[in-house]
């Protein structure tokens, strides 16, 4: 009983830590929310104003058809006509458009006698991804053109080879994969604010050999300072859930149990691990140096933005240490795939090894400094 | 007279740098973590984001179902077989493939249903059925393009072989500049660069200055004759020397570790980057003046540099695609100017109408940087 309410104590004293700074009480606030917005508008890898030349050399009305259909496209934003090789490099070069289209001058010649006519996209490689998305838009509508064409001639074509059929997000909007990745980047970024630096802190300031003469242990030290980033992260993950909801419309399909208990043993393991950062670390600078060498490669080596399935199989197996990784899977399952609790149990098992052993070696190093 | 007065005042200002200098080197090597964020940070950033990040995909595992064994069927599934793009993994049924798709053993579906065949022969619509996974919408675009390239491919040889008509009467071609080969590798890596050195220049300096507040060493350098420009200084140049190493050590790894070719040259590299770090050391001495505590500083580091640097640089998601007053936004990250800058010199040259313009806006924010820097700091001298 007496322990109990030392340990409320100490819970207190953490909650004025973390708060009682007008600056501080702001950036644990007020960032999170608004980058939650911005880069959830930000992240996402379908293109829109795409602007793009044209080259034509063919006199003929097939080429100025097939034209037609990239400037009626709302993607699309004809930046410039040129009419000699030496205007193509300055273009591209100079980042003026993306895209410039040359059509030579036999393109309507050979379409009417039937042998191949063609059209060459000219492509920006220094954005590869783009470029390969870019290339995508442009196949879809010559292929378009092509198809109208065959069967106005009577040529039978397949219509469209591909039938696809995409599950879970029908039309492959970016923003139902990036926006609950989003939540998992910045409730991971909350939970490394309130602890990475906090026990560095108290021995610079030379308050951790006052806790020493306390009756505290280790145990009780490691709770006073998990309770308190606990209840931040919570109601900030919180915060960052409804608004993905209200503003983005991101379907939530499985169990809000499956999502709680997922963000619960995130946290906790997000917690452990800034915590180990915090009690090994001798200065604020080597907190802060600590976690950026665990934020940054947990977010990238996540799946956040690049498939784990691409990576190489020695990063993939550095991936399972990871507690973003198994995350962003329940968030992605919850959301948009309706999974429950059962279906993610190895996630959840996963999280929980990392929580507590991140949080034991917290404790260990914690015992090593005491005694 | 006055001249020389004018003089021997310079040579003591220097003199007075030079000490703040060596000063600062000193606390540098006390705690060796500064050089750890300048040698050690880009050194295992790059190790991991160059070989953990690619958005290529190779060998996307996809189930395959046939749902009758025909000439035409098994033709095109050998066509697939032979493309690097997929490794194809028979199943005996729709029903054990979409199991596995659930697993997420397989990213996709490819299903031919019994009258494959005669679909192709009669042009009906859409012979080939693909299930995909939609919740990475990226790569099931990719599985789609992929399968699309295959399956023109196995049509255009199919037809020359029976002596066919050409199916398609326009042919598109696409000519990459700068990177034909399309690695995604060649683009990421000088992003990388920049996203790390926005980290390197902010970590180094966002908490000297509110370490000395904190220490109550600040109030000891007011009472010597040293002018808060001159402290500013003494702190700019050690940290501006370690992170060009960094930087250094960044585009050493590029050039010879990942194999980015660097066409533009070593001169323009190495000015872009110091007006870059300047402003990147500049934002970590903003933090430190203003947060006045290291644990606010540090706060302030982790939440402000590296997820916009991340996402709004136009390092992995294109700025031109973004809505309007997000695009406003990225204007006022440097590393989104530096991103193009690095982009442009690594793949594509020395480019004066990348370069210039890029290199304004970055001695823009640096001038600016400082400035407010140097402003902040004399009032609360006062």
């Amino acid at each position: 009983m007496e322990r109990l309410r030392r340990i409320l104590r100490l819970v207190q004293k953490e909650f004025l830590a973390l708060l009682k700074d007008k600056k501080s009480r702001m950036v644990l606030i007020v960032p999170p929310t608004v980058q939650l917005l911005v880069f959830s508008f930000a992240a996402t890898f379908d293109l829109k104003n795409i602007s793009y030349a044209v080259w034509n050399e063919d006199t003929g009305i097939y080429s100025r058809q097939l034209l037609a259909r990239f400037s009626g496209s709302p993607n699309f934003h004809l930046a410039r006509t040129i009419t000699h090789e030496q205007e193509v490099a300055p273009l591209i070069d100079n980042r003026k458009v993306l895209l410039i289209l040359h059509i030579r001058s036999d393109f309507s010649r050979n379409l009417l006698s039937g042998s191949p006519a063609r059209v060459e996209a000219l492509l920006d490689g220094r954005q590869s991804n783009t470029a390969m998305i870019l290339f995508g838009y442009v196949q879809t509508i010559v292929s378009d053109y092509t198809t109208d064409i065959a069967n106005q001639r009577g040529i039978p074509t397949p219509i469209a080879p591909i039938d696809l059929r995409a599950w879970y997000n029908p039309n492959l909007k970016s923003r139902w994969f990036i926006v609950p990745g989003i939540v998992g980047l910045l409730t991971l970024v909350v939970t490394l604010l309130v602890t990475a630096l906090s026990v560095a802190r108290e021995r610079e300031d030379g308050t951790f050999d006052q806790l020493l003469v306390t009756p505290l242990t280790p145990f009780d030290l490691i709770l006073g300072k998990v309770l308190p980033g606990f209840v931040i992260g919570l109601i900030e993950a919180t915060g960052i859930i409804v608004v993905a909801q209200l503003v983005f419309h991101i379907p939530l399909r499985g169990s809000i149990e499956a999502l709680y208990l997922g963000l619960f043993l995130f946290i906790l393991s997000g917690l452990g691990v800034g915590l180990m950062i915090s009690s090994v670390v001798s200065t604020q600078q080597q907190g802060l140096l600590g976690a950026f060498l665990f934020l940054v490669p947990s977010i990238v080596l996540s799946g956040f933005a690049s498939p784990i399935a691409n990576m190489p199989p020695l990063i993939q197996d550095l991936t399972l240490l990871n507690p973003l990784r198994y995350f962003l899977v329940i968030l992605r399952e919850v959301f948009l795939q309706g999974a429950g609790v059962t279906i993610l149990l190895p996630e959840y098992e996963a999280l929980t090894a990392i929580g507590l052993g991140s949080l034991l070696l917290a404790g260990h190093f914690f015992k090593r400094k005491m005694g | 007279m006055s001249h020389s007065g004018e003089r021997s005042a310079l040579i003591a200002k220097l003199k007075r740098i030079r000490a703040l200098v060596f000063k600062e080197s000193l606390q540098i090597f006390r705690d060796p973590s500064s050089i750890a964020i300048a040698i050690i940070l880009p050194f295992v950033l790059l190790l991991i984001f160059g070989y953990g990040v690619s958005l290529d995909a190779v060998h996307v595992p996809i189930a395959v179902v046939q749902d009758s064994r025909t000439p035409a069927s098994e033709g095109f599934v050998a066509s697939l077989r032979n493309s690097r793009w997929f490794s194809a993994r028979p199943y005996a049924n729709l029903h054990d493939a979409v199991e596995a798709l659930k697993r997420q053993d397989v990213e996709g579906i490819l299903w031919l249903r019994e009258n494959f065949g005669r679909e192709i022969e009669s042009f009906h619509n859409g012979p080939i059925h693909v299930i995909v996974d939609g919740v990475d919408d990226n790569t099931a675009r990719l599985v789609e393009g992929y399968l699309n390239d295959t399956w023109q491919t196995w049509l255009a040889l199919r037809n020359q072989r029976g002596r066919l008509p050409s199916v398609l009467p326009v042919d598109l071609e696409a000519r990459i500049w700068f990177n034909p080969d399309n690695r995604s590798r060649d683009f990421l890596i000088p992003g990388l660069v920049a996203v790390i050195m926005t980290l390197i220049g902010s970590l180094l300096t966002a908490l000297v200055i509110a370490r000395e507040w904190e220490r109550g060493t600040m109030e000891a350098l007011f009472v010597t004759p040293v002018s808060m420009g001159e402290i500013l200084i003494g702190k700019f140049i050690p940290y501006f020397l370690l992170g060009m190493m960094g930087m250094g050590l960044s585009v050493l790894m590029s050039r010879y570790l990942f194999e980015v070719p660097l066409r533009g040259s070593l001169l323009i590299l190495t000015l872009t980057s110091a007006l870059f770090l300047t402003s990147a050391l500049g934002m970590g001495l903003l933090i430190s003046t203003a947060a006045k505590n290291q644990f606010v500083a540090g706060q302030i580091a982790i939440v402000f540099t590296f997820l916009p640097a991340f996402i709004l640089s136009g390092f992995i998601f294109d700025i031109h695609s973004m809505p309007t007053f997000i695009q406003a936004i990225t204007h006022i990250i440097p590393a989104s100017y530096f991103v193009t800058i690095l982009q442009s010199v690594f793949l594509a040259g020395d480019i004066p109408g990348v370069i210039i313009p890029n290199s304004v806006a970055l001695a823009l924010f640096s001038v600016f940087l400082f400035a407010l820097v140097r402003r902040i700091s004399r009032k609360r001298i006062e």
